[in-house]
């Protein structure tokens, strides 16, 4: 059980990182990580969503229909997102006027649906609580980061604490989300194409060892 | 704001893909070639238009008068479900050629988030006041979508044959695509009637 949950635990955060792997919920991704609060208020509200959704879907794994699945799993998932609404509208309504349309979108982010589908709809519910969440905190890091990122270079800030005067503009636009993210994109594909490449010689190494042995 | 503003926003200053990021998953997956993403951005203004026409009725006279506004998510996603269906029974009822060219299409347009955040953004009262304004934010919308898809399906088809660092293929490149279009897209911003 231990190892399962490392094992998921290595996929949500890295292997299979939502964000920069699978390159899914890009709405979100590129819209609200001009600030890295955004990406802290968001990652946690997807990362709920996505918990409850999982344990829910995952326990009525045998009783939902296939052919009527995807309807269900939407309406699922789209009571977790009100309750997430309601709460941030009464304790951190800045929070919630920040995120704007984003919110209830949500609903229709492809990790959420995509866990659903992928992985919640075949294990038990355990296993896909700790997706959910390992899931949903891969996604928060990724966003976060970014978020720092555009923010430090945009405005001169982090996490709303002023740094400098200054600033690139550009990284506060439309165009600046697009090109931080590939550039995220791209760094984390060459930095796991380094790694798997260090591991595969390791493992190499060993054998060679073992048959000098 | 006059409809003409109406336009002017929803199709070019704040460009559903280009600037507000709504529907970008087809916008950056599904566009290789120029004649499916022509249907598929048709396929999306046609729903997105119906999507505005209903939702918008709706939300002012049944959920507001009855105080539970917080059913709007529901109830949209409910709405925009049902409504993909029976629009794809309808045109595969109607016309055969126009299901082959957009039927693929539609199932997937259920969970794009640009239908849902044209419904969303009606009903923020920001841009749109009345049951017209809704609509044409929605068709115009829509046809903002086809044009960026078209645009960037046109550009891919080029990708292909360049030859480009290991890193950059696939997502990165087009997203740096996307991100000198969106540059492009700026200079209509602050434009209004």
């Amino acid at each position: 059980m231990k190892n399962k949950v490392k094992d998921l635990a290595l996929d949500g955060v890295l292997r299979q990182n939502p964000t920069l792997k699978l390159v899914l919920g890009t709405c979100p991704t590129l819209a609200l990580t001009t600030a890295a609060m955004n990406g802290v208020g968001m990652g946690l509200a997807v990362t709920f969503v996505l918990m409850c959704s999982n344990v829910i879907i995952s326990s009525l794994r045998n009783i939902i229909p296939s052919r009527v699945r995807i309807p269900a799993y939407i309406l699922i998932i789209a009571t977790f997102v009100t309750i997430v609404r309601m709460f941030l509208n009464k304790f951190a309504p800045t929070i919630a006027t920040a995120m704007g349309p984003y919110l209830p979108l949500i609903v229709v982010n492809c990790i959420i649906l995509g866990r659903a589908e992928a992985f919640a709809s075949k294990n038990p519910v355990l296993d896909s609580m700790f997706d959910g969440i390992f899931m949903g905190l891969g996604f928060m890091l990724a966003i976060t980061l970014m978020g720092a990122f555009r923010e430090i270079l945009g405005a001169g800030a982090i996490f709303g604490v002023k740094l400098w005067d200054f600033k690139i503009e550009f990284f506060t636009h439309a165009s600046g989300a697009l090109f931080t993210y590939a550039i995220f994109i791209a760094l984390f594909t060459y930095f796991s194409g380094l790694y798997s490449k260090k591991s595969k010689q390791k493992t190499l190494q060993k054998d060679k060892k073992e048959v000098e042995a | 704001m006059n409809y003409l503003t109406i336009i002017f926003t929803a199709m070019l200053a704040s460009n559903f893909v280009l600037v507000k990021f709504l529907g970008i998953c087809p916008f950056l997956g599904v566009s290789k070639n120029v004649k499916s993403a022509f249907g598929m951005g048709i396929a999306v203004t046609f729903v997105m238009t119906i999507t505005c026409l209903i939702t918008y009725p709706i939300y002012t006279m049944i959920l507001v008068p009855l105080g539970v506004e917080y059913l709007e998510i529901i109830v949209f996603i409910f709405v925009i479900a049902s409504l993909v269906q029976i629009i794809e029974i309808i045109i595969k009822k109607i016309s055969k050629p126009l299901y082959n060219a957009m039927g693929v299409y539609l199932p997937l347009i259920t969970t794009n988030c640009a239908v849902l955040g044209v419904a969303e953004i009606c009903i923020a009262g920001d841009i749109v006041v009345d049951l017209l304004g809704a609509v044409t934010y929605g068709l115009f919308g829509g046809l903002g979508f086809t044009l960026a898809m078209i645009m960037m399906s046109g550009m891919r088809e080029k990708l292909d044959t360049l030859s480009l660092p290991k890193p950059l293929e696939g997502f990165p490149v087009s997203m740096l695509l996307a991100c000198f279009m969106a540059m492009a897209f700026n200079i209509f911003v602050g434009i209004s009637f």
